[in-house]
């Protein structure tokens, strides 16, 4: 059994409380032991970096800190948000003593950056593929699924140093392996909009516009993702695309660990799948799932 | 002693931060100095007027120079003290510009550093021996290395003065890059048209000898006298009995990537590069021949006509010598494959600059018909990106690759000429189009070829509906774009290569850290390697067109004929020296010397010593910084000398 540190983060907590249904539920299938930080904190999010640089590390700080004290070295964080920020504290930790240091006087934070930070997708990629196919008990081969990866979770290439920064295959690898027929397509890595959808919703609308037009032109059946902003943008304004881009998608939005869920036998409402804004439920009931 | 001290002004790149007069005033107040001079600019014709002058009616015999780097003038200094009968060894100099005035700001400290040097200068002037050259004789035979029009150019402009060359060539034919190309600018003059003549000449020449598919081994030997392992490959064909008639290479069933037409079709086993290939002879690839691999096949020697296909063949080693080298070994494309949003290799219609110059070529693998490779269709709409590995820090890539702007305009003309119709975009950044008649070419690509620039980069190329999709910023409009294309070529950027990195490891010349070896001088001397008798041409030194390679070429050519027209050269005195009473005849010299001009020498009770072979000895100090006993020394620089120098700096700072 693997054990490592779990950091949900705050979405996984609220909006996305499938993501974290899902995730906790696949990790558990394979053997992994989920030790979530106590106490954590929020990671920074946007609002941090774009503020004040030594706060958005010492925000990271502190939740890699936690996972010290806990005695665990490696910490999986499945947002790619907080991945991003946890992993990039972790960088900064390890290349810069004097910054260390710092935080250590300052915030009484005992942080030694021994260990990694993972993402959910990249933890489950050093699963070897025999491994995941023992776990198939149902046959999802009917379905066509393009996999969105967004913008972090494999950016920026220095940094992540994990899977193809312009064409990933990494959660094509683990959903192919979960028996969903994967497609090629050219949008893996292209903006959502991300927080724009907010301030300036007109980008955010035609840029997930964009994603869901090539998913379908690609011939999808499902978008499969791994970040709760990417989730919102596609599912819950998916109506708004429509009327902002004169469009009539009706595609549904599923994480990729619901999918693998589903595979390894979990029931549809166990995973939060109900939870989705674009109806899964006929989707599923094709592939034989209720 | 009577010691001469002159301090240069240098303009005022030194006086401007250090007192040279008080430097001056101080000179005079050491031992043995009886002069001491400040001159405006030392190395003008009244400053060496000056020296020369105290030289003779103060009888100086030693003389100390304050002024710029020894790299810059001190051959100058030297001829002086020749001119004015001194031996020009009694000379010591003392960096104060660039070691001194360019490196400081404060004028006090830096006029204290000045007069630090100067006495360091005095104390070892008083040291100096008289030193003399030898003579070597130098071989009059000159090794180029690599067979592009810049190697050819340089064969060809020294074997026409009537010296014999040795032309060695890598792969299977000369020819080069060029030898790709279907039009070249500014003039759109056909390039093997201008090329292949060249070609046959250099080959038939009788002062040329060349070595194609063969590769220099070893090198050893200076200046004059350099000793060169060739290593000439099996070609598995006898090249004596061979016609060129080609039969062979239309019977082989085996196929392999053509690396002539950069992978875009196949070639044999057996195979000539392309038809205007010179020498006309096919090479096999031991690498795909079934026969080689297997035993099987064989099918090359039963066509054969005149028996000439030679399985059994082995690499021949010669060795030769030769008097002077000039490395011209080229260049290759970098990397693009790091560009992975460009989607090379995941579709075909994304292509690269060098695959296009054959697919433009009458003779290429499409006939000179611009078609997709994907779907064999003419594009109505083709897209150039420039720059892709070019100005580009973030992928290691900072230098400009000097040409591609220019084959882009040259793309959009060649374009429009096979394809009227067809629409051309150029994605740039900036243009540069900086030599003779450039501007006016690129001029020519907009207005009467209608192409369309776009400055921009693009960040995505995906497909749609069996379009190429390019999507990127146009920076003057300050919006994004998105083009539908059918076809899009990479306007790849230039490298060094490998092959040269390896070779200048081998000729002991530098290189910079993409490859391209390093001229001895920027500016004065741009052909010269950093070491004698080693010259460099064409894209080798650094990105550029064949203008400026073939100006290269002749002018490190002339270099070369400026070198053997001595019959004899001075070799330097500054040499190691072995005082044998001392030597122990460790040989650890022996194993630190970079240059293997340490011998051993046998002395008549039967001990052995070392002994330094002076033509060798590049005078590095290695050998003399190892040995225990201290029993060599470096002419010029030996302990006693150095020491002095040392304790004059300790004396002068006594925190030190
Ligand atoms: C796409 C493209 C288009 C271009 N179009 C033009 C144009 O239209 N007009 C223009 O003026 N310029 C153009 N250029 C530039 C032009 O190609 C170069 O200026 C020219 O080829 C340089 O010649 P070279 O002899 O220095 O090098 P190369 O042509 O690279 O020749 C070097 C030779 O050395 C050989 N060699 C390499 N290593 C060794 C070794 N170790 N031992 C022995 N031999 C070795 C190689 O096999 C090769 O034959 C273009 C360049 C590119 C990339």
């Amino acid at each position: 059994m693997t054990k490592l540190g779990y950091f949900p983060g705050c979405s996984l907590e609220g909006s996305a409380s499938e993501y974290d249904q899902s995730s906790r539920y696949v990790c558990k299938q394979l053997d992994i032991e989920l030790v979530e930080l106590p106490d954590w904190s929020c990671c920074g999010a946007h609002a941090a970096h774009h503020t004040q640089h030594k706060l958005a590390c010492a925000l990271s700080a502190r939740n890699l800190s936690i996972a010290t004290k806990q005695g665990v070295d490696s910490v999986v964080a499945p947002c790619p948000a907080c991945y991003s920020g946890l992993k990039s504290a972790q960088n900064q930790l390890a290349n810069n003593p004097g910054l260390t240091e710092k935080l250590k006087s300052e915030l009484d934070l005992d942080c030694n950056a021994k260990g990694e930070v993972f993402s959910l997708v990249e933890l489950l990629s050093h699963i070897e593929p025999e491994t995941l196919k023992a776990q198939v008990k149902v046959d999802l081969g009917g379905l066509k699924v393009a996999a969105y990866y967004g913008c972090l979770l494999v950016r920026p290439p220095k940094l992540v140093q994990f899977d193809d920064p312009e064409n990933p295959t990494s959660i094509d690898n683990l959903l192919s392996a979960a028996g969903v027929q994967m497609l090629p397509w050219d949008y893996k890595v292209q903006c959502c909009g991300a927080v724009l959808g907010i301030s300036n919703p007109d980008i955010q609308l035609k840029l997930s516009g964009d994603i869901l037009k090539m998913a379908q032109l690609a011939g999808a059946q499902a978008v499969a993702v791994a970040c709760p902003l990417c989730h919102a943008n596609l599912d819950l304004r998916q109506e708004q695309i429509n009327k902002y881009c004169k469009s009539n998608f009706n595609l549904p939005i599923i994480y990729f660990t619901q999918l693998m869920g589903l595979a390894f036998g979990a029931s549809p409402k166990g995973l939060g799948i109900d939870k989705h804004m674009v109806n899964v439920g006929p989707l599923l009931s094709k592939v034989g799932i209720r | 002693m009577k010691i001469g001290v002159f301090i240069c002004h240098c303009g005022n790149n030194i006086s401007a931060t250090v007192d040279v007069e008080q430097v001056a005033q101080h000179a005079l107040t050491l031992p043995g100095v009886v002069c001491a001079h400040t001159i405006p600019h030392a190395c003008s014709e009244p400053g060496q007027q000056l020296i020369k002058k105290n030289i003779q009616e103060k009888g100086l015999n030693r003389i100390v120079i304050g002024a710029c780097s020894p790299r810059v003038h001190e051959a100058t200094f030297k001829r002086v003290l020749a001119q004015a009968g001194l031996n020009p060894y009694l000379l010591e100099f003392a960096n104060l510009r660039e070691q001194c005035s360019w490196v400081h700001e404060d004028r006090q400290l830096a006029t204290g550093k000045a007069i630090d040097l100067i006495d360091m200068a005095v104390n070892k002037a008083a040291r100096l021996e008289p030193l003399t050259s030898s003579k070597v004789d130098v071989n009059k035979r000159t090794l180029v290395i690599g067979g592009g029009i810049a190697g050819i150019q340089a064969a060809l402009d020294i074997a026409d003065s009537g010296h014999e060359v040795a032309l060695v060539e890598k792969t299977p034919t000369i020819g080069g890059n060029m030898a790709r190309m279907d039009k070249v600018f500014p003039t759109l003059d056909c390039s093997a048209c201008i090329l292949t003549p060249k070609m046959v000449e250099v080959a038939s020449h009788p002062n040329v000898t060349l070595y194609t598919y063969s590769e220099v081994e070893q090198v050893s030997g200076f200046v004059g006298n350099f000793k060169v392992k060739i290593r000439k490959k099996a070609r598995l064909v006898d090249m004596e009995k061979c016609t060129g008639c080609g039969s062979c290479t239309l019977k082989c069933p085996v196929k392999a990537p053509s690396e002539f037409n950069m992978g875009l079709d196949n070639r044999g086993a057996i195979y000539i590069p392309f038809p205007q290939a010179v020498p006309h002879i096919p090479v096999i690839d031991k690498t795909v021949c079934s026969y080689i691999l297997k035993k099987k096949c064989g099918l090359c020697q039963k066509i054969c006509p005149t028996g000439a296909i030679a399985f059994e063949q082995q690499d021949e080693l010669t060795e030769e010598e030769f008097g002077a080298i000039i490395v011209a070994t080229g260049y290759e494309l970098m990397d693009w494959t790091v560009y992975g949003e460009y989607g090379y290799g995941k579709y075909k219609d994304v292509i690269t600059s060098m695959q296009y110059e054959r697919i433009l070529s009458s003779s290429g693998p499409t006939g000179g018909h611009i078609k997709r490779l994907s779907d064999g269709r003419e594009p109505e709409v083709v897209a150039i990106i420039a720059c892709v590995g070019s100005r580009d820090a973030a992928r290691g890539r900072p230098y400009c690759s000097s040409v591609c702007c220019m084959y882009s305009a040259k793309y959009a003309m060649l374009t429009r000429e096979h394809l009227p119709n067809a629409q051309v975009y150029i994605f740039y950044m900036d243009i540069r189009a900086c030599s003779k008649m450039y501007e006016e070419f690129v001029q020519r690509a907009q207005e009467k070829y209608g192409a369309n620039y776009v400055r921009g980069r693009v960040s995505k190329i995906f497909e749609r509906n069996g379009r190429m999709v390019l999507q990127g910023a146009d920076t003057l409009l300050g919006q994004s774009v998105e083009l539908e294309a059918d076809l899009v070529v990479l306007a790849v950027g230039i490298t060094g290569t490998q092959s040269t990195i390896e070779l200048a490891k081998k000729l002991n010349i530098s290189h910079d850290e993409y490859g391209f070896l390093t001229e001895n001088h920027p500016k004065l001397r741009p052909v010269e390697s950093s070491t004698a008798g080693i010259f460099i041409a064409g894209a080798c030194q650094s990105p550029k067109d064949i203008p400026l390679s073939v100006a290269q070429a002749s002018s490190a050519a002339s270099k070369v004929l400026g070198l053997i027209s001595h019959d004899k050269l001075e070799t330097s005195p500054l040499v190691a020296e072995v005082t044998i009473l001392k030597c122990v005849g460790c040989f650890r010299c022996l194993s630190v010397c970079p240059f293997s001009a340490i011998e051993e020498q046998v002395l008549r009770d039967g001990t052995k010593v070392a002994q330094v072979n002076p033509a060798l000895c590049q005078g590095c100090g290695l050998c003399s910084a190892t040995c225990p006993p201290a029993a060599i020394a470096l002419r010029g620089f030996t302990d006693d000398q150095l020491i002095s120098q040392m304790e004059s700096l300790c004396q002068l700072n006594p925190e030190l």
